[in-house]
């Protein structure tokens, strides 16, 4: 039988806020244990939360970037579970009216673009971390991530294959980063993805049972743990057994998924409106600014760079894949209008100066304005493009523009014909022999003699020009 | 009269005519407490070190002529409020040694306002009880009759009022718990608006239904007293920013012409007959004042008790869940694994009538009973609130018994949790629609037991309900008795 694979994914990601979405903690990453907690996050009797307004900032970026629909009155709601890692005993969530609902993104797959829908981004709070000391048998809780904000974003059941789950969430993750709202770490548990998997005899609308992954620490783990449930309830299937449903944990070691608990376990979260917050009313105009707020998200400005500036696809996906670096090409173009060259030094010089030093482009030492009056520079013949390699290492290593190193340096190029041709004069006064052989018919010294002239002038002749000068000089006399 | 038994603004006016200091006004207090506390049991923890220290610094300020709207008054906090340096302990064995790291936002008002703490009183477990009885610590006993309850939650905080423990106190009130034990008590016993006064560092048990209040001797007592709780705290979301008049202002003013609903559910059945007569007499007070009186109709009023006996339980199971034995808080030592850590600790921390509403809370919100429970009590509790919206179009205060019955014995609904909820069947109505409310009181019983009646405003009327309670006390000019302990 002919089945087809039916996957929806849960995402949570955690945004970059200086402070934690109901108190005033920082959410610092990798502090000591519980050294960023207060009364709040602690839960510590009568202490009371007091919502974020940036959390509820960032969350509307991600609804609108997805084309979602924003709820103007946001509950809050209580999820009630008893664990270690939940101070309050409740988790403060989204129920009935989460943030936004119904947006959408398209993913690019073999036979071009696909619309996920999103079916809804609600705001909630992160819980600690468990310690788990085996040898002595304890375990620690930090609380320093409890009240951390995260939006979790629910997709449609509209991914039809492991590959195109992975798309998705990358897309997202690219969204997410572009924002600048979450900076996407997957080891440190800042973008966390959980899946529900199901599969149904192709052409039928009803959704098969499903069960749902946990444990997918990164894309590669995503792709695996989906491609392995998909193939073990094709087996189910196949067999006529039934699939349970369930939670199950991927273990990457073994390459499998675990049943962790089944329907019947299933918690029940006793969800209920959180009395302690009021409902966050979120206007027109709010929307409205934070809209006006929104970067050119990745996509289209992929397309853009391609239809604007007429650079190869490949290269807009490069230069667009970090927004801080896009917007630094784009301030060289627009200070130098050479789109192809300016891409080239971009994604070479300056994206490996970068690189070593794991710097991010908004702080490059080599400011746009340098950049682009070297491009106009080696375009002038000022500079050759040899020279260009070393200066633009000096600019990194000292963020001066070119025009101070190029003096400082000498490196201008000699574009004096007279002192050229003087210089040319002297070589082949001083290589008579080889002056002999070259107009004996050995053509291949022309080579030589312009290294000559390079080194006599310190490599600052302009080559084309030693060329000219040298032909004529070989072939006057 | 001794210092103990004079009211905040009689004690002021001494103080600013340098006729007593701080010490000897805090001496007196505790000198008072040591004579009637061993009946009364009023506090769970006395803080006289604290106090008479706090005393002198005040002293001193009253040299220099730095007088502060409470300076030198002593004042008992209900043990529900968190204070740092001694224990807040809810009357739970729970939280019996618990220390909060942080001061609750009304106790640094009353501290910054010149306040001395004199000690925190006992409250039924978590505030859940309306006679004292479910404290860990033992029951408070009502002053007037020591065989007697004293109301609850905030019987403490009552019975140290009306046995001049202090002079005046801090209660919460979530379905009555300050206006209930105020009446059964003698005193005064004011609920403001939701929103008015910070709940920050209030221990909760209902959120959307508690409320920090004054318990005084007088009407203006508690507009003194309300003059320095209420007001915004960025710490509270659900405080309300709004322009806090100065509530004294408003006492002595007339009332004449001002229109008095009487809500005929409040006088169905079921009500004590002396309570009634009492009623009765503070009616004819205000009449006495200019206001006119008419009958109206809360027509969901009989849903109240079981409206609050869903909301108030489902967040409660849901605000205790945090006492688990984890970060603070009794923890059972034998417990083997994580379950065993909260089934234990929790069995053991949280007495019956807590488990009760846990147990109840936690099933109304469960899958299958949600829509049905608190989803239905959440729709029948806005109708509650429409039936005062409309009746205040028309009424500037309406008037109601506090309680049905005067103060019962010791002992005689702890095995009756319905007949005990029932006491409080007049003051859930002000917690559910978020009104203010003021129980003051209008009489005695032959026994000789107080009754209190009860006037409830509009929304943020607190300054009209101030107005009128101060033009009924003195029209009606009960009887000042004092309890003989």
């Amino acid at each position: 039988m002919d089945f087809e694979t039916v996957i929806g994914l849960e995402v949570h990601a955690q945004l970059l806020t200086c402070t934690k979405i109901f108190c005033g903690c920082s959410t610092a990453f990798g502090r000591p244990p519980n050294s960023l907690t207060c009364p709040v996050c602690l839960a510590l009797p009568g202490a009371l939360p007091v919502l974020n307004r940036k959390a509820v900032e960032f969350a509307m970026k991600m609804a609108l970037a997805t084309g979602c629909r924003i709820n103007e009155q946001n509950v809050f709601a209580r999820k009630n579970y008893f664990y270690p890692d939940l101070p309050k005993g409740y988790q403060i969530s989204q129920d009935t009216l989460p943030l936004a609902e119904g947006g959408h993104i398209l993913i690019e797959v073999q036979d071009g673009n696909t619309k996920i829908g999103i079916e809804r981004i609600h705001m909630e709070e992160d819980a600690g971390k468990l310690i788990h000391d085996e040898a002595n048998r304890a375990s620690y809780v930090d609380l320093n991530r409890a009240g951390v904000p995260l939006i979790e974003i629910v997709s449609k059941p509209d991914l039809r294959s492991p590959a195109a789950a992975v798309h998705y969430l990358k897309s997202l993750h690219e969204i997410l980063v572009y924002l600048e709202i979450c900076d996407g770490n997957m080891e440190e548990g800042s973008f966390r993805c959980d899946a529900n998997v199901s599969l149904r005899p192709r052409g039928q609308s009803t959704l098969g049972r499903r069960t749902e992954l946990k444990n997918l620490n990164s894309f590669r783990h995503v792709q695996r743990a989906l491609e392995y449930e998909v193939t073990r309830q094709r087996r189910l299937l196949e067999k006529g057994l039934e699939v349970e449903q369930e939670t199950r944990l991927w273990d990457e070691a073994q390459g499998m998924t675990m049943s962790m608990r089944s329907k019947g376990e299933a918690r029940d979260y006793r969800y209920f409106p959180e009395p302690d917050l009021v409902p966050v009313v979120i206007d027109e105009a709010w929307v409205a600014k934070v809209r006006a707020d929104l970067p050119e998200l990745p996509q289209a400005r992929r397309e853009r760079f391609v239809s604007a500036y007429g650079i190869p696809a490949y290269d807009a996906g490069v230069l667009t894949s970090d927004r801080r670096l896009a917007d630094y090409y784009e301030d060289v173009v627009r200070l130098c209008d050479r789109p192809k060259i300016a891409a080239n030094w971009v994604m070479g010089d300056v994206m490996r100066l970068l690189n070593e030093d794991r710097r991010g482009a908004h702080d490059c030492p080599v400011m746009p304005e340098s950049l682009a009056e070297m491009i106009l520079l080696i375009e002038e013949g000022v500079v050759s493009g040899k020279m260009a390699k070393e200066i633009i290492e000096q600019m990194y290593r000292t963020g001066r523009p070119p025009a101070q190193i190029i003096a400082e340096k000498g490196m201008v190029q000699i574009t004096d014909e007279g002192e050229l041709d003087a210089t040319i004069a002297a070589v082949l006064e001083a290589n008579p022999r080889q002056l002999a052989e070259y107009r004996g018919g050995r053509d291949k010294l022309f080579g030589y003699f312009v290294g000559q002239v390079m080194k006599l002038t310190g490599g600052k002749a302009n080559p084309k020009l030693v060329n000219d000068l040298l032909k004529k000089a070989l072939h006057h006399d | 009269m001794e210092l103990h038994s004079l009211t905040i603004h009689e004690l002021q006016d001494m103080i600013r005519a340098g006729g007593t200091t701080a010490t000897r006004i805090t001496e007196a207090v505790f000198q008072r407490i040591g004579a009637v506390e061993p009946k009364v049991h009023a506090y769970i923890r006395l803080m006289k070190e604290e106090a008479l220290a706090q005393a002198a610094l005040a002293d001193e300020d009253i040299k220099r002529g730095d007088i502060k709207p409470l300076t030198g008054i002593g004042v008992a906090l209900k043990d529900l409020l968190c204070t740092r340096g001694v224990p807040t302990t809810c009357g739970s064995r729970m939280l019996q040694n618990y220390i909060s790291p942080y001061d609750a936002t009304v106790v640094e008002k009353l501290a910054a306002a010149g306040a001395i703490f004199i000690g925190k009183t006992n409250t039924d477990e978590f505030a859940m009880g309306s006679s004292t009885e479910t404290s860990c610590f033992g029951p408070t006993r009502n002053p007037w009759d020591t065989d007697r309850i004293p109301g609850g939650s905030s019987g403490g905080s009552a019975a140290a009022v009306a046995a001049d423990e202090c002079i005046a106190a801090v209660g919460s009130d979530t379905g009555g718990s300050i206006r209930q034990p105020a009446s059964l008590c003698g005193v005064i016993g004011f609920k403001p608006t939701y929103g008015l006064v910070s709940r920050f560092g209030l221990v909760a048990f209902a959120s959307s239904l508690d409320q920090i209040g004054p318990l005084t001797k007088d009407v203006e007592d508690a507009a003194i007293m309300m003059n320095v709780l209420a007001g915004y705290d960025p710490r509270d979301a659900t405080c309300v920013a709004t322009q806090i008049p100065d509530y004294r202002k408003f006492l002595g003013r007339d009332i004449s012409g001002w229109l008095v609903g009487i809500p005929k559910e409040y006088f169905a059945e079921g009500t004590d007959r002396e309570v009634l007569d009492a009623v009765e007499k503070a009616v004819q007070s205000v009449e006495k004042c200019g206001a006119r009186i008419t009958e109206i109709s809360l027509p969901h009023t009989k849903y109240c008790v079981a409206v609050y006996c869903i909301i108030a339980p489902a967040e409660a199971s849901s605000n205790l869940a945090r006492m688990d034995g984890i970060r603070y808080g009794l923890r059972a030592k034998e417990a083997r694994d994580l379950a065993e850590v909260y089934t234990k600790s929790r069995t053991d921390g949280f007495g019956a009538e807590v488990k009760r509403r846990i147990i109840i809370g936690a099933y109304s919100l469960s899958a299958g009973y949600r829509d049905a429970y608190y989803g239905k009590a959440s729709q029948v509790r806005t109708l509650i609130s429409r039936d005062f919206d409309e009746a205040f179009r028309e009424c500037d205060i309406i008037l109601t018994p506090t309680t049905p019955t005067p103060a019962f014995k010791i002992g005689e609904k702890v095995e009756n949790p319905l007949q005990m909820y029932l006491s409080d069947m007049f003051t859930i109505s002000a917690n559910l629609s978020g009104i203010p409310a003021i129980s003051i009181p209008c009489g005695y019983t032959h026994a000789g037991l107080p009754v209190g009646v009860q006037f409830l405003a509009g929304r943020f009327e607190e300054a009209r309900l101030l107005q009128f309670a101060a033009a009924f006390e003195k029209s009606a000019a009960v009887e000042k008795r004092r309890p003989v302990v």
